[in-house]
């Protein structure tokens, strides 16, 4: 009797006299010896990879003083890549805002040949190396190029110049936004789109009222990403800028030439400016994850 | 609002979805559209709404032609089989929402604008819900708020698509019953697209069978179950039995036997008799369907047997009182009471 597992539990044992429960391990659980020894690789690899140069880089950024770290950040060529830096981020963005939320509307709302194909190009800034991209511009609008004679006759310069920073940031960071939206548009599909039309209102109350409600996560989510990507950017715009110290540099650009010049303190104080960005944008990316995980993982909450 | 389907045709990419089917709807009717997927009963509603542009054809709204309106020109109300509900907007805003988006000459004031929504909810019997938001609803009452929005803009027609799909059978059935006594107070014409036969045969007014993009049958619950005018309503449509017969002499026979069936005036040949597994006598002696059970199962508080009728392949389905003593292997004589004929070949 007691040994038949399928028997139901008899009380004619007494309680205290029952062997105590044994402890049941979860079938699909490691040894806690074998968890515990991959948490620890995983702990001491982002300890090593990741920890410690970013304690470094504030170390380093502070080891002279807080002097020394704002001289760095607020001599002119310090402060022009900052508003540079700034400068393009701001154009670069919104711009990949729309674009970003038009090519994921086209994708995920309309059926077309050559979708595949867009889908492919879309993904092309993160399949090409940075430098590439920068390169491109230079060969269609530097000097020697087809389009010169015309950018000249209307003193336009692009390469070296504003222009072409915003340019080669767009190129790279295109893909952020349409990124994140595309699997959430797809998943939601058009039936709002479509209750809302046979409701009465426009394509353009429609989009307003129903779409960007529905996608504001994911799109805030894309955006901040994107900024990131825009504000650290270094290959592309290392090679449409050409360095010219205050006026084309960014923030990256401009770590690298203090770097180069042996000023590993302003350096590193620049550098920890931008690390600083990066980690507010994680704090707000896991706020968002946080509060609006479910959303932005296009799952089926409706 | 009387509505006229003329020779509609629909391709989605050369793949024809509906081919020339046309159709009158009554001003104040209930109608049901009813079809296995794919039959295209989904195709012909958004078509009706305005969601799709026919290939071919016409639609016409009274007198009005329709067929080159958009969906916010036609002023139909729509329920989604998924409800569609705005999920950032509370049930009062999304029951709002089609009043609230109209141009500023025709919207009604804030005031009358909520007035008549929480108007609608309370109609939908979702009074002191208006502040939730439709993730904090169930199904049954999220579809009660997609009805709401679509009734707040006071449309020419209601179309729902598979409005109970979503929904377990226990809601449905209360849905169902509730949609009826709506649709009596308020009156509008009303389409409904579903593939529950039940749901069709017990709400609708009338039913539009469709199969494979084309319209089989359409008339009363009593004309279609009773009267089916082709195989595939007789199969679709209530539980049927299929037999193969030939007709010769003015009567039906088969595996050789007469079955003590008339053909009523019906060309000698080969057909297939159709018949309703509950629509049986048991007969002794005389001529006479006979077969063998195979199978049996209790349905309800009658019994089913399948029975192997001379040399079919296929076994015949008949009803029996629960308590008959037929086991397995018994020998059964029956007579179709009422039965329809469907020439072969």
């Amino acid at each position: 009797m007691a040994s038949d597992p399928l028997a139901a539990p008899t009380s004619l044992v007494p309680a205290r006299n029952r062997p105590a429960p044994k402890r049941r391990v979860s079938p699909t659980t490691e040894r806690p010896a074998v968890k515990y020894t991959l948490i620890g690789i995983a702990v001491l690899f982002m300890a090593v990879i990741l920890l410690l140069p970013l304690l470094t880089v504030f170390t380093q950024a502070l080891v002279k003083g807080p002097g020394v770290f704002m001289k760095a950040i607020t001599e002119p060529d310090g402060l022009a890549a900052i508003r540079l830096t700034l400068l393009v981020a701001v154009i670069a963005v919104p711009l990949n805002l729309v674009f970003g939320v038009a090519a994921a509307w086209a994708i995920a709302k309309f059926e077309f040949h050559g979708k595949a194909f867009l889908i492919t190009l879309i993904d092309l800034p993160f399949s090409v190396s940075p430098v590439v991209a920068g390169l491109i511009y230079v060969l269609l609008f530097g000097a020697n190029s087809m389009l010169a004679p015309f950018l000249n006759s209307i003193n336009l310069q692009i390469v070296f110049a504003v222009p072409g920073i915003v340019l080669a940031t767009i190129f790279v960071t295109f893909p952020f936004i349409a990124r994140e939206l595309i699997p959430l548009m797809q998943d939601q599909g058009s039936g709002d789109e479509e209750a809302a039309l046979s409701l009465g209102a426009s394509g353009w109350q429609t989009f307003w009222r129903v779409t960007l409600p529905n996608i504001r996560w994911g799109l805030l989510y894309g955006v901040l990403l994107c900024n990131a990507r825009a504000m650290g950017e270094f290959g592309a715009v290392s090679v449409i800028s050409g360095h010219i110290r205050g006026v084309t540099n960014t923030m990256p650009l401009q770590i690298e030439i203090l770097y180069n010049e042996y000023n590993f303190a302003g350096a590193f104080a620049v550098a920890s400016l931008l690390a600083l960005l990066a980690l507010v944008t994680l704090i707000f990316k896991t706020i968002l994850e946080f509060r609006f995980g479910a959303e932005l993982a296009a799952s089926k909450r409706h | 609002m009387d509505i006229r389907v003329q020779n509609l045709r629909k391709e989605f990419s050369e793949y024809p979805a509906l081919n020339d089917v046309s159709l009158n709807i009554i001003s104040g009717e209930l109608i049901a559209l009813l079809g296995p997927s794919g039959s295209g009963k989904t195709t012909l509603l958004r078509l009706i709404a305005g969601l799709e542009t026919p290939t071919d054809g016409m639609i016409f709204f009274g007198e009005e032609d329709a067929s080159q309106k958009s969906v916010q020109e036609r002023h139909v109300g729509f329920v989604f089989q998924h409800y569609a509900l705005f999920r950032h907007m509370t049930i009062l805003e999304n029951v709002s929402f089609g009043l609230s988006v109209r141009d500023r000459a025709i919207r009604p004031p804030k005031a009358e604008i909520k007035k008549r929504a929480m108007e609608l909810i309370e109609l939908v019997q979702l009074g002191g819900l208006e502040k939730r938001y439709p993730t904090q609803l169930s199904g049954g009452q999220r579809q009660r708020v997609a009805l709401a929005r679509a009734l707040a803009i006071e449309p020419r027609v209601l179309l729902l698509d598979e409005p109970f799909g979503a929904l377990d059978a226990q809601v449905r059935k209360e849905l169902r019953k509730w949609l009826r006594e709506i649709h009596d107070r308020t009156g509008h014409t009303t389409v409904f697209v579903t593939h529950d036969q039940e749901e069709a045969l017990e709400l609708a007014d009338r039913l539009v069978v469709m199969s494979q993009g084309k319209i089989e049958q359409v008339g009363t619950p009593d004309d279609v179950y009773d009267r089916p005018n082709s195989p595939f309503v007789f199969g679709f449509i209530g539980e049927s039995s299929a037999l193969p017969v030939m007709v010769e002499h003015g009567e039906l026979w088969t595996g050789g036997r007469a079955i003590g069936v008339s053909s009523a005036g019906a060309a000698d040949g080969a057909g297939q008799l159709y018949f309703r597994p509950h629509d049986v006598e048991l007969v002794e002696g005389e001529a006479s369907l006979a077969g063998v059970v195979v199978a049996s199962r209790r349905v309800g508080g009658t019994r089913r047997v399948e029975l192997e009728v001379g040399g079919q392949q296929q076994p015949v389905e008949i009803d029996l009182p629960f308590d008959h003593p037929a086991g397995e292997k018994t020998r059964i004589s029956f007579r179709p009471k009422r039965w329809r004929l469907f020439p072969t070949g």
